[in-house]
């Protein structure tokens, strides 16, 4: 055991090389997710038939086909089409695409439940339709959408580690690397899972930060959350809008692990 | 296009990723009955008095749940013994890893029955066992056909995973095609197009139960 | 219908206004007009289409047919010709930046203060800068009687209070019409006289052209130059408060006002 460890302290500086991969595609990911998701959530709630209808066709087809199924198409198709990505941008993109379309069912049915009084209340003071979204409706809706984006970064983190399979020295080849050298199947996989374990706690961490501080702005929930609150793993029940009570967003399917 | 996508080629590999097709939708049904039944022991288990009990329940529930599947399944493939098939060992992964996602289902769902049936049904002298049987989990588990369904599309679309444990369902058929001739183009498209094939009606189906049951 | 003299524009004009909603016709055909000035209350059973005038007004509902002037410039639809065809949003916009609303659920945004409730618009509608802006807003929260409560949280306040940061909310963007549809209806009793003394003091101090949709008998009374009685999208009947609130000719009316009068 003691000569794993010692195998598991030489490995540490590449474990951070790792991490640093996996990270990188995870937030890349979601970061262009989040890109995606606003677009699509509101093209997939215009009234422009010409902007709804592309809309819902790339967020059924991206949902629809799997994700591995399109990682390896980016990877390994759309070179044939004179597009060559790096293995990096690959997983980003894939990553990107395929959460975001997820993602902007999330967003969709957020800004459904924003009251429909605040859209009035906007349109009144004459505020322009960008205005009136940006620092009326989506500060709201924004608040009832982290929870549930909360659990889909920890579901796109977990997608990363296919990205070993595309080349990519990510997590998931660090625990075949670890385990090669130390032959240990437990020892290697029990490690490799605690990271992808602690990571996945500080960002649903740093999710909760972001509820948190969201609904203090609206004046809903603590002032201050409490320490167990911060420190959960799941996130807290979509909260109700803090004017008029309305039901939660009907689009939003709280299920969904792609 | 045409030098691009080659007609006779996507014939020829369509047979191989049918029969693939077949190991998805089978991996799909085995996984999701374990799921659903395993995915109600935790969440009956959750709701034990004994901290003792359902704190390491809800430690291990969080872990399976906040980790790779991939890994998940290399992991318990590289630990099993050679005899078992790796479609078995990718059922059974699959089955608990959706488990720990369908507790929290069933949990929301018998958390939505209304106390005044745990009442009356004490009122009614009803032993516990059944109370649970015959009043509380027929409302509940109706509740939870929705995200049953969610949860059984998120899953068929999961099933590629199992190349890595050489289970040569539809994916890994268009994958050895591609690696034999070189030419990705038309399986991998195709792999898609099937998935979206299957997975985009079921999902217009559960969104139709959504509504009904709603 | 018309009241106003020869001669003059009239701030609001509504020219066989029809609205539908799916097969259910709200309005049929609506005209009247509004001089500048003019204080004008609608009453009238619930879904006689009052509130839906104000909504026309505020571009929430979309016209059937017909047309709406503000000050003699067609507002959302226009003809082209012999074409009726709604007007672009750009040109919308400068038009409705002279109208004002007030609303029965008060519609603050949560995400704001009180006081960036009320130099949102002034800032980016009217491009005041941020010291007029606050300037502003800060004389409008001593006029609604609450200039200590210029920072706090609007999910903090009360209802009456709510409604008067929303009643100074509408005003910054200094409206030449404002429309208040039921603005005391979502109030406790006891703070209603809270913002129906605001309301006065507006109606006193200023000349803003308004429309009114109310309960408040006694107050439409006070304030209001005229007062129309709608029934089924109609107005049946149309009189100066005292003759309306005393006289009613109309059976319709007489049948309403003691329904609500008691």
């Amino acid at each position: 055991m003691s000569d794993h460890v010692q195998t598991l302290l030489d490995r540490l500086p590449r474990l951070g090389e790792a991490v640093l991969v996996t990270l990188e595609l995870t937030l890349g990911g979601a970061v262009l997710a989040l890109v995606v998701a606003v677009v699509l959530g509101f093209g997939s709630r215009t009234r422009t038939l010409w902007v709804r209808g592309p809309s819902r066709v790339i967020v059924e087809f991206f949902r629809g086909t799997s994700l591995v199924v399109q990682l390896f198409w980016i990877y390994y198709v759309l070179p044939a089409f004179g597009y060559e990505l790096e293995a990096l941008a690959v997983g980003i993109v894939a990553l990107g695409l395929n959460y975001g379309a997820y993602a902007s069912e999330v967003v969709r049915g957020s800004i459904e439940s924003v009251p429909q009084g605040q859209w009035e209340a906007s349109v009144a003071l004459n505020l322009s339709w960008f205005h009136r979204v940006r620092r009326v409706i989506f500060p709201q809706a924004w608040a009832l959408m982290i929870p549930m984006l909360s659990n889909l970064l920890v579901q796109l983190l977990k997608g990363s580690a296919l990205a070993y399979y595309i080349t990519l020295h990510d997590l998931n080849f660090w625990t075949v690397q670890l385990r090669r050298s130390t032959s240990d199947t437990v020892f290697s996989y029990t490690v490799g899972l605690l990271v992808y374990f602690v990571i996945a706690y500080a960002l649903t961490w740093f999710m909760n930060w972001l509820e948190a501080r969201a609904k203090r702005r609206l004046g809903i929930g603590p002032q201050r959350p409490s320490l167990r609150e911060t420190l959960r793993l799941e996130p807290a029940p979509v909260p109700t809008a803090p004017t008029a009570p309305t039901a939660p967003a009907a689009g939003v399917r709280t299920g969904g692990a792609p | 296009m045409s030098d691009i996508w080659n007609w006779e080629r996507a014939w020829e590999v369509l047979p191989d990723l049918l029969a693939g097709l077949r190991i998805t939708v089978l991996a799909t049904v085995v996984g999701m009955v374990i799921a659903s039944l395993l995915g109600l022991a935790l969440a009956l288990v959750g709701r034990a008095p004994n901290r003792w009990v359902t704190v390491p329940v809800k430690f291990v529930v969080d872990f399976v749940r906040s980790t790779p599947l991939l890994v998940q399944l290399v992991f318990v493939y590289l630990l099993s013994p050679p005899e078992i098939p790796g479609l078995a060992i990718g059922c059974v992964v699959l089955g608990v890893h959706y488990a720990t996602y369908m507790s929290e289902v069933y949990r929301a769902g018998i958390d939505a029955v209304p106390p005044g049936q745990w009442e009356a049904a004490t009122a009614l002298n009803l032993p516990r066992a059944r109370t649970w049987r015959a009043v509380i989990l027929p409302q509940a588990v109706r509740k939870t056909l929705p995200g049953l369904g969610n949860y059984a599309i998120s899953m068929f679309k999961e099933t590629p995973f199992l190349f890595a444990i050489q289970v040569v369902e539809m994916f890994a058929e268009a994958q050895s095609f591609g690696a034999n001739t070189f030419s990705y183009v038309e399986p991998l498209t195709m792999v898609g197009l099937l998935f979206l094939l299957v997975s985009y009606p079921t999902s217009l189906l559960v969104r139709r139960m959504e509504i009904r049951l709603a | 219908m018309t009241t106003t003299a020869p001669g003059t524009v009239p701030a609001i004009e509504f020219r066989d206004v029809v609205k539908r909603f799916g097969d259910h016709t709200v309005l049929d055909g609506l005209s009247f007009s509004v001089p500048r000035g003019q204080r004008v209350t609608l009453i009238g059973p619930s879904g006689s289409g009052k509130t839906t005038i104000l909504r026309l007004l505020m571009t929430l509902e979309e016209l059937s047919d017909g047309l709406i002037l503000i000050d003699g410039d067609p507002y959302t639809y226009e003809y082209l010709g012999q074409k009726w065809a709604p007007v672009p949003e750009k040109r919308r916009r400068e038009v409705r930046k002279r109208v004002g609303m007030v609303f029965q659920q008060f519609n603050l945004f949560p995400n704001m203060t009180v006081l960036e409730n009320i130099i949102e618009a002034p800032m980016h509608v009217l491009g005041l800068s941020k010291h007029e802006a606050v300037q502003r807003a800060e004389q409008l929260l001593e006029k609604v009687g609450m200039p200590e409560k210029r920072d706090a949280r609007c999910t903090d306040l009360s209802g009456g209070q709510q409604q008067r940061v929303a009643i100074a909310r509408a005003l910054a963007m200094d409206p030449e019409i404002l429309l208040l549809d039921e603005v005391t209806s979502a109030l406790d009793p006891e703070i209603v006289a809270d913002v129906l003394a605001v309301l006065r003091d507006v109606a006193q101090t200023t000349d803003i052209t308004m429309l009114l949709v109310t309960h408040e008998m006694q107050f439409a009374r006070e304030v209001s130059d005229r007062v129309l009685m709608f029934d089924h999208g109609r107005i049946i009947e149309e009189a100066d408060p005292e003759t309306m609130f005393t006289a009613p000719s109309h059976p319709r009316t007489q049948e309403f006002l003691k329904a609500v009068l008691g």
